[in-house]
């Protein structure tokens, strides 16, 4: 990238001047970076290169950075103020069409170039996503040909534990508890339930025919077609959505479910988070950054209606309507953890539970209380919700955490057979 | 079999050339009356003059396929168009033998009774080889030579992780190798724009090869502009109406949120029902040309559409 970045950049231009552009813009490169956006030496190598095309008049000196050193939606306004910041109007030639380079450095930059001279983030809370692990590639590719084909997934857990401490309630754990429970949970693996993708691979057996491969092995009986080759449909891990419920009580229950999804094969890389309380926010790049309990507490200082009850209808709503074509795609699980005590609306929740079973492969509902024995799903939230759920379980300690990797595994091919009522806003409203 | 022309990598190509400055993009793509703001133009630009792929991510129906088109027609050269879907492999997307033929060569080969050694080699030649959308890029100018065709590749978010892995290898060089016959490049490459509807997260490091761009949803002016560029027959009070009802609409908490392909299919109903202006009634019939939920034709038809038309209207009587 460097190579085609850097060649020729500033021929014919004034030398001392270019450096400190180039100074200047990789200095900006690292303000981005530190601000949170992604930005690499070879952006920045693309900027440089298309400020000779664009010029410096101001408007387009901003849109060819925002053109190159931006990636993603979001970082746009941030992008906008950063730039504004950084580049102050001085710096720039009134006239468009201008690109004189010798009234680049504006007077307060051009002799102290230490770091301090950084203007400051414009905001704080962006701050942070560097270091974020990339995925990586072909993986499963790789994975695929090291493993027996026709293999049964692995769904062994292989941990020992006390019997005590796995039934007991997390309610009722200690720290001294919760950190060894933490601790068994590490020592997890499993897998969750494969499905099969539209892609295929060679294989011994399989329901397509390898067109290329048969002619090439039957060439020589003179290409009469002895030897069929094969395909098969590749396997791949299904994609897991996770909408915890954050207020009060259930805090601690989602923090374990978080933790112990981290124990999944490949970590929480096929893994979409999203917390709410009275409103869903998406923690998966978060999550991806830092741990568990940094990523909450950063969320926790983001939300701010934190104990102010929970509203699982509005927040499914938002999830249908904001998020779902982005994460549901190609059969996802998803999974709800909550209680069910809900202070929204009930309609809200029974129309936005059977829009999100539509959408979902396997719904799963996750309640702490069903750990209870005299525990009877009664409230208003859970009774509108129940309907829509094809699986609802308990997780309220470690042996609800076991079974629930067992049906995480198991997921089949096959669909429950779901009976969804139609659900006619008329006639509700009627009932109403 | 081919080797890397004379003409450099960036920008000097026929169609390239043309095109010297920012507002000569967009006033071009005026004129061929696609409206595009300027950020819009500046990564345009800048992915014909960097030689660069250019990412435009955007809802679905607000015009990302359309920019390509409009960018081949404007630099007078061929689009090719790839569109992606789960499982795309390399015999769809780059090239495929046309084993029917082979097998057909093998048997007229036989009845000759010509020898099997040289017929192995001529049954994976060129002449069997069924061309796809980027073999088709790559050779481009081999074929043209001082052309660079617009190579589409549309809604890369529906393939696979495995396909943006070959993808970012292909665009890093432009080059392919076809085993049985050898190694072809471009010799300038094409202008490559992707398209996502960020059905999916697309991979960081095929986001940090290319130029991004976001296509938002038009401002009210905009809109209307478009509809006039698109629909030069429309009533002038009938487009500016449709544009304030559009955005007002797309305020409201959808499944479906409506774009500009939907804006234009809706202005040609009402035009056919020749409607010079919006009325609740018309409206509520013609919905399903902007909403395609069931519940948001539901939500919006009655009352929530009376209210937009109010506001769409208001200040036309």
């Amino acid at each position: 990238m460097t190579a085609d970045g850097t060649a020729g950049v500033l021929t014919g231009r004034e030398i001392a001047a270019g450096e400190e552009l180039l100074d200047r813009v990789v200095r900006f490169g690292r303000y981005l970076r530190q601000l949170g956006l992604p930005v690499t030496l070879g952006q920045i190598m693309d900027f440089v290169q298309s400020v000779d095309q664009v010029g410096f008049a101001r408007e387009d000196f901003k849109l060819a950075g925002r053109a190159t050193l931006v990636t993603r939606r979001e970082d746009g306004p941030l992008y906008d103020e950063a730039f504004d910041l950084y580049w102050r109007r001085s710096t720039f030639a009134e006239d468009a069409a201008d690109d004189d380079l010798s009234n680049l450095v504006p007077p307060d930059q051009a002799l102290d170039k230490s770091e301090s001279q950084l203007p400051p983030p414009p905001n704080k809370n962006r701050e942070g996503r560097e270091g974020e692990p990339e995925r990586r590639m072909g993986q499963s590719e790789v994975e695929e040909r090291e493993q027996d084909p026709d293999a049964e997934p692995d769904t062994q857990l292989t941990y020992s534990a006390s019997e005590a401490l796995k039934g007991k309630d997390f309610a009722q754990f200690t720290p001294a508890e919760m950190e060894q429970a933490r601790r068994i949970m590490e020592e997890m693996t499993w897998k969750i339930s494969q499905r099969r993708s539209r892609r295929t691979v060679r294989a011994r057996k399989g329901a397509y025919l390898d067109l290329r491969r048969s002619l090439r092995t039957n060439m020589k009986y003179g290409g009469e077609p002895f030897e069929l080759a094969r395909r098969r449909q590749k396997l791949k891990p299904r994609q897991v959505v996770l909408i915890c419920d954050i207020s009060g009580s259930m805090d601690r229950y989602s923090r374990l479910l978080l933790q112990f999804m981290h124990t999944v094969e490949h970590g929480l890389s096929r893994v979409e988070v999203f917390v709410f309380g009275t409103r869903l926010t998406r923690i998966t790049r978060q999550l991806r950054a830092r741990n568990i309990d940094g990523a909450l507490e950063r969320v926790s200082q983001e939300v701010q209606d934190w104990a102010g009850g929970t509203r699982i209808g509005e927040s499914l709503l938002t999830f249908n309507t904001r998020w779902s074509r982005r994460v549901l795609g190609r059969g996802a699980i998803v999974l709800i953890i909550s209680d069910g005590w809900d202070r929204g609306d009930v309609n809200v929740l029974r129309r936005e539970m059977a829009r999100l079973q539509r959408g979902a492969y396997r719904l799963i509902w996750l309640n702490p209380l069903l750990g209870s024995p005299t525990y009877q799903p009664l409230t208003r939230g859970i009774q509108a919700a129940l309907p829509y759920v094809d699986d609802f379980l308990p997780v309220h300690n470690l042996n609800s955490l076991e079974s629930l990797a067992l049906s995480l595994a198991e997921v089949t091919d096959r669909r429950p057979v779901r009976r969804q009522t139609l659900h006619l806003p008329d006639v509700l409203n009627a009932e109403r | 079999m081919t080797t890397g022309g004379t003409t450099s990598m960036t920008g000097t190509a026929n169609g390239a050339a043309r095109i010297s400055s920012i507002d000569q993009v967009q006033e071009s793509l005026q004129g061929r009356a696609y409206i595009a703001d300027r950020s819009l133009a500046t990564a345009l630009f800048l992915a014909l003059r960097l030689g660069k792929p250019l990412l435009l991510e955007g809802e679905a129906g607000v015009g990302k396929t359309e920019v390509a088109k409009t960018m081949a027609d404007l630099l007078r050269t061929d689009l090719i168009r790839l569109q992606c879907y789960e499982g795309l492999d390399v015999n769809h997307a780059v090239y495929e033998w046309n084993y029917a033929k082979q097998m057909l060569e093998i048997r007229l080969l036989e009845a000759e009774g010509s020898a099997r050694e040289g017929a192995l080699r001529e049954i994976f030649g060129p002449e069997f080889l069924i061309k796809r959308p980027l073999l088709q890029a790559v050779e481009y100018t081999n074929m043209h030579p001082g052309a660079r065709p617009v190579l589409l590749i549309d809604e890369i978010d529906r393939a696979d992780e495995e396909f943006e892995a070959f993808l970012l290898e292909l665009l890093s060089d432009f080059q392919i190798t076809v085993p049985e016959i050898g190694t072809i490049k471009a010799a300038t490459p094409p202008v490559v724009l992707i398209t996502s509807n960020r059905t999916r997260e697309l991979h960081d490091a095929l986001k940090r090869r290319c130029l991004y761009h976001w296509i938002d949803y038009p401002s009210i002016e905009k809109e209307e502009q478009i509809i006039g560029a698109r629909l030069p027959e429309a009533p002038r009070t009938l487009a500016r109406q449709v544009s304030r009802f559009m955005h007002e609409l797309r305020q409201v908490d959808l499944y479906k949120v409506p774009g500009v392909a939907e804006t234009l299919d809706w202005a040609s109903a009402l035009m056919a029902l020749e409607q010079s202006d919006l009325r609740q009634e018309t409206v509520d019939a013609t919905l399903g040309a902007i909403l395609k939920h069931q519940e948001d034709v539901t939500k919006v038809s009655g009352g929530l559409s009376a209210q937009l038309v109010a506001t769409a209207t208001a200040g036309d009587e």
